[in-house]
């Protein structure tokens, strides 16, 4: 056998060791062993790709591998578990990155012959634009993520019509560039596709993240899938399928459970700051019931049931280790306490279920919505911690409120629901909360985690 | 049987996303952001296309593209999967139960 048809079985022999390893996802028992077969996937395609003919200059792959390797496993090893929302979106923009330089280096490589095939041509800058958009949205992603850019959509005037022209301006050259290749328009076409990425998240809000996530990770997919086309090889053509579909799938779980189209995440700048319900806000005489750590933890020692509610303030707070304590605390006193996560709560798909995955809750414990809600009005407590907008019964009964048909946890058919916030602001959305008006609800203001200490100290002498 | 190179490789994308489609609608939700992150370190693949644009002869600017092609998805890909590790390492049943 020759060298291309063991590179080609090698190949054959990683796809096959990819989709056993997405499949193996399909339980917590097994993911783990799945993860390790599609990196023994990834190393043999590696080592095969090595054997390729065409190369000749070994010393600079093993320099970048080198130092890849390094920093990205010192990114995994130190980051914490909170902030898995910025790591995976850092990491989407550099495959992304790195599939759109390919494709910039085989235009440089073929631009100077008269004749690049139209196809080829049409690859290169098809992966330009993918690459480019998901490198540049991806970063504007992790400043948010981080806090370094505020979470809320940023706007200004004219931005959808901005955005719009722009696109038509990049389909225009990457029309001309397909048929005269001409480097300065190349250039120009490489900076108008970051400020596309750009301009395409700046308006996103922070509860909207979990959906620009899914979306750039497919985006990622599919671009290392145009490097495929680009080069004409297989293996990435089939990674990148895969890993595009996954997204795919991932977006619309998230924007099915939003109850949204996925045109009104992009362009729909939710939650940007409405002054009606500001103000709205601000002049709000409802009655509140708020209560003390030491009435809160009596009710939370002597319920019979109890539900916690994540949210994101959980993770801002850092606060998985408490509340996993609190839970065994109350499990030991006899009190039957399960987990329901909402498939939007936190900043990325799963975002939840990894952080009580590190405090140790066993994932038996933790229930979707849709296996959990019959039992909220057979419940005697709910514990709410930094949960706000999938929780707000408007979503379910007011059809004036933003939210109307968000599928959400009916947490106010419980007994009693103690709601754990900093304070009264609003969720991300900017939306009145009516749960915190009902009559059997209980709010109790502060850090997660220290009310959460409060909470285990008190639950402890009582 | 089909010639064009460009129409079996529009074969193979189309095969490979439906497989996608499939295996992934079957992940349950728990396990979505290690879904994500291992995905994601998989679309590092586009390392092989960077390591052949990078063992290629052509100019300086070609092998500086490459170089750094190479770094960022090596960091995609050995980040992704580590993280990815290190994120199922902690996904656990409850031992009393298991017993």
């Amino acid at each position: 056998m020759n060298t291309d048809n063991l590179i080609g079985v090698a190949y054959l022999i990683a796809t096959l060791l990819f989709i056993i390893g997405l499949k193996r996802f399909n339980s917590p028992a097994t993911a783990r062993s799945g993860n390790f077969l599609s990196s023994a996937g990834m190393f043999i395609a590696i080592i095969a790709t090595l054997y390729d003919q065409k190369i000749i200059n070994y010393q600079t792959i093993a320099i970048g591998i080198v130092i890849g390797s390094v920093i990205g496993a010192l990114m995994s090893r130190t980051i914490r578990m909170t902030a898995m929302p910025q790591l995976v979106a850092i990491f989407n923009g550099l495959g992304g990155g790195a599939s759109s330089i390919v494709a910039a280096s085989e235009f440089t490589r073929l631009y100077t012959k008269s004749s690049i095939e139209p196809a080829v041509s049409f690859s290169i800058m098809f992966g330009t634009l993918i690459g480019l958009v998901t490198l540049s949205g991806s970063v504007v992603a992790f400043l948010k993520l981080q806090g370094i850019l505020r979470g809320q959509p940023i706007t200004f005037p004219l931005q959808k019509s901005v955005s719009t022209v722009l696109f038509i301006v990049i389909l225009a050259a990457i029309v001309y560039l397909i048929q005269s290749s001409f480097m300065p328009l190349y250039l120009a076409l490489v900076i108008a596709c970051l400020l596309l990425g750009l301009l395409l998240v700046i308006p996103i809000g922070g509860a909207d993240m979990p959906v620009v996530i899914s979306l750039l990770n497919s985006y990622s997919g599919i671009a290392a899938a145009a490097a495929g086309f680009i080069l004409g090889n297989v293996m990435l053509i089939v990674a990148g399928a895969l890993v595009g579909a996954a997204g795919i799938i991932l977006t619309q779980i998230m924007i099915k459970a939003m109850n949204r189209s996925l045109a009104n995440v992009m362009f729909g700048a939710f939650g940007a700051s409405d002054q009606s319900i500001t103000a709205d806000i601000s002049s709000n005489s409802k009655p509140i019931r708020q209560t003390t750590a030491q009435d809160a933890a009596v009710m939370l020692a002597y319920a019979r049931s109890a539900i916690f509610v994540p949210g994101y303030g959980l993770a801002v707070s850092q606060a998985q280790h408490q509340l996993k304590e609190l839970g065994t605390l109350m499990d030991q006193r006899g009190v039957s306490v399960k987990y329901a996560i909402h498939p939007v709560a936190g900043r990325m798909p799963g975002h939840m279920n990894v952080l009580l995955a590190e405090a140790e809750v066993s994932y038996d414990k933790l229930f979707d919505l849709e296996q959990i809600n019959d039992e909220f009005s057979n419940t005697d407590v709910v514990l709410v911690i930094g949960a706000n907008d999938v929780v707000n019964p408007d979503a379910r009964d007011n059809s004036t409120s933003p939210l109307y048909g968000m599928p959400i946890l009916e947490v106010d058919l419980a007994q009693q629901v103690l709601v754990l916030k900093r304070s009264l602001n609003p969720g991300f959305a900017g939306i009145d909360n009516e749960l915190f008006y009902k009559s059997n609800t209980s709010m109790l203001f502060g850090d997660a985690k220290a009310s959460l200490g409060t909470l285990i100290e008190e639950i402890k002498q009582a | 049987m089909i010639e064009n190179t460009l129409l079996t490789q529009i074969f193979i994308f189309v095969l490979a996303a439906s497989a996608g489609f499939e295996l992934i609608t079957k992940v349950p939700p728990t396990l979505h952001t290690p879904l994500m992150s291992s995905a994601n370190a998989v679309s590092g693949i586009t390392l092989l296309g960077a390591i052949l644009v990078a063992g290629q002869l052509g100019g300086i600017t070609a092998t500086i593209l490459g170089l750094f092609a190479v770094i960022l998805s090596t960091i995609n890909v050995v980040g992704g999967f580590m993280v990815t590790d290190r994120m199922l390492g902690m996904f656990r049943k409850d031992r009393r139960k298991q017993e």
